[in-house]
């Protein structure tokens, strides 16, 4: 592996080295590195690109890791990844893609994961993008997420974009079973003339279920942001919806939330707020020596934090 | 040694601070007080360099900061606890106080300083410095801040409003020996068991100053002020008829 690809998987999985338990290392449109474990089997799929990955059911405090990393410019890929999370497991997945674009032609990578959640069983995904490269090639990344939630099961996402993808749509769904609880902590920076997408649509189908959605972001420069959460209560559950942007510059930023309750037991709150930074934040900090620039980095890096 | 010359301020068509001068020497508490909106903040804000004055001078040390921005007089040794302190997303207690510091400080650091106005710090050192505080809890963080920098003047606005009994006199305490921390403090605040840490007394209202002298002197008035006022409970507010 060469330095531009260790220093991107470092930046979307935080890996330093190979990591331990379960994974797979896509490169440019190949598989390049695998391993399965004992409880953990990563399968090629066979009727389009992609993998499968197997947990079986009991599996705990195991984890995989199946970063994507493109340094090539003009790659253009869709890949399916599916997740079978046996019952009462509890794992922690990391998935991230980077794009180095080093040319001129558009680099992009549409990744779409599916998840099946058995019983009682408890997931971390963890996903962060990220985009780079001196070249006019645009970066794209167009994820897909859809999550199925068996009675009593756990599942918290962390989702990230945090630097140098131009374009993204963001689509996730999720259907829950009863007892089964989501999270999901969307953040989000965009810069320069970037666009993104995000759509959520959560279905609350079970009794008890019951789902928490917090997306930050940071707007600058001209770039624009659409937020678009659906929630759905169809029995007695609890879904919260949170959006909290910043807005800097000449970006646009828009929420459009909506939310139905088909039972009178649901209960679906959204909030959202879109502003600049806080001027009084701006000033304590000035008054602690910090330049206004200063400021602004720390006051949205605690944002984002 | 601060040097307040013929400062006057107007904003919205509104003259809200006129013609104010007085000195502050090195090693001197100077309490400031007066009715509500008489320009006290406004006074604060225009030493910090929050806004600028519209003619006047102010003069630290010899030096006339009056054109600085606020990071610049930050640099330079001032600093302010504001009278509603800001809360910041994702930024931790911690975070806050080494901000303030202008260096990572340690754990045991960061609780000195908590101690100091009241917070029992390990509950607060990881918290959020957001919404989910109490108003007297990020007020006494704003504090605790402040009184983490080595200053050549710290000015603290209404450091008591808000607070509990209890941890008003740990504060008192902590501004008894303030004079380690800072060469000369500023404070703005309507409390008489403040008022009396005092060296010298400055009383604003409508913009000027209406008296101005050491804290002997012009303590005794203020009390006076009252003295037709019965429903006044001992060591309580000061409250101003005008
Ligand atoms: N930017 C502004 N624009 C218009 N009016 C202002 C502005 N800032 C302050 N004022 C007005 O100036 C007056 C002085 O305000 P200031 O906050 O300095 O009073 P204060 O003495 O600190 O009062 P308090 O004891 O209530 O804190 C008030 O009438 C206030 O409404
Ligand atoms: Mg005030």
């Amino acid at each position: 592996m060469d330095k531009i690809t260790t220093h991107m998987l470092n930046e979307v999985a935080d890996l330093h080295s190979i990591p331990t338990g379960a994974y797979n290392i896509r490169l440019n449109g190949k598989s390049e590195q695998r391993n399965s474990t004992e409880n953990i089997t990563i399968l090629t799929k066979k009727d389009k690109p992609g993998i499968d990955i197997i947990i079986k059911p009991n599996t705990k405090n195991e984890s995989v890791h199946i970063p994507v990393v493109l340094t090539e410019t003009g790659l253009d890929e869709v890949v399916y990844n599916h997740f079978e999370v046996g019952d009462n497991s509890d794992v922690l997945i990391v998935a991230g893609c980077g794009i180095h674009n080093p040319g001129s032609s558009k680099s992009e990578h549409d990744g779409i994961h599916t998840f099946h959640i058995g019983k009682n069983s408890k997931v971390r995904y963890i996903e962060k993008h990220y985009g780079e490269g001196d070249g006019s090639g645009e970066k794209v990344l167009n994820p897909t997420t859809e999550v199925e939630m068996e009675e009593g099961s756990y599942c918290e996402m962390e989702l990230t974009q945090i630097k140098g993808v131009d374009s993204t749509i963001r689509k996730t769904t999720a259907s829950l079973k009863s007892g089964a609880k989501l999270v999901v902590n969307e953040k989000l920076m965009t810069h320069g003339k970037q666009i993104a997408h995000s759509d959520i649509i959560i279905n609350l189908d079970g009794e008890g279920s019951s789902a928490q959605i917090i997306s930050r972001s940071v707007a600058k420069d001209a770039s624009v942001q659409v937020f678009h959460p659906i929630a759905v209560g169809n029995t007695n559950c609890k879904a919260h919806i949170q959006c909290d942007a910043i807005i800097m510059d000449k970006a646009k930023v828009s929420s459009i939330p909506e939310i139905a309750a088909n039972d009178a037991d649901a209960q679906i709150i959204h909030e959202a707020a879109i502003g600049r930074i806080n001027n009084d934040q701006l000033i304590k900090l000035q008054t602690f020596g910090l330049e206004e620039e200063e400021a602004e980095n720390v006051i949205v890096k605690g944002f984002l934090q | 040694m601060l040097q307040v010359k013929n400062v006057s301020f107007a904003a919205d068509g509104k003259q809200i601070i006129r013609n104010i001068s007085f000195t502050l020497d090195d090693g001197k508490f100077l309490i400031i007080t007066g009715p509500n909106g008489g320009g006290k903040s406004t006074l604060a804000r225009l030493i910090m360099g929050i806004e600028k004055p519209d003619s006047g001078q102010i003069i630290l040390n010899g030096e006339d900061i009056t054109d600085l921005s606020i990071t610049q007089r930050a640099n330079k040794g001032i600093g302010y606890a504001f009278q509603q302190p800001p809360r910041f997303k994702g930024l931790t207690v911690k975070d806050l106080l080494s901000l303030a510091h202008g260096s990572k400080l340690p754990d045991n650091k960061c609780c000195d300083y908590l101690t100091k106005v009241g917070l029992c710090s390990k509950d607060y050192l990881n918290r959020q410095a957001d919404a989910s505080l109490s108003g007297g809890e990020i007020k006494r963080i704003e504090i605790a801040m402040l009184m983490s920098r080595n200053l050549n003047l710290a000015i603290y606005d209404e450091p008591e409003a808000g607070i509990d009994l209890w941890s008003f006199s740990m504060l008192v305490n902590s501004f008894k020996s303030i004079s380690n921390q800072h060469k000369s403090v500023i404070l703005i605040s309507h409390q008489e068991r403040i008022i009396q840490l005092a060296d010298e007394i400055v009383v604003i209202a409508d913009g000027e100053i209406t008296m101005q002298g050491s804290k002997d002197e012009i303590f005794p008035k203020l009390t006076g002020d009252l003295s037709g006022c019965d429903l006044k409970p001992e060591g309580s507010e000061l409250s101003w008829i005008k």
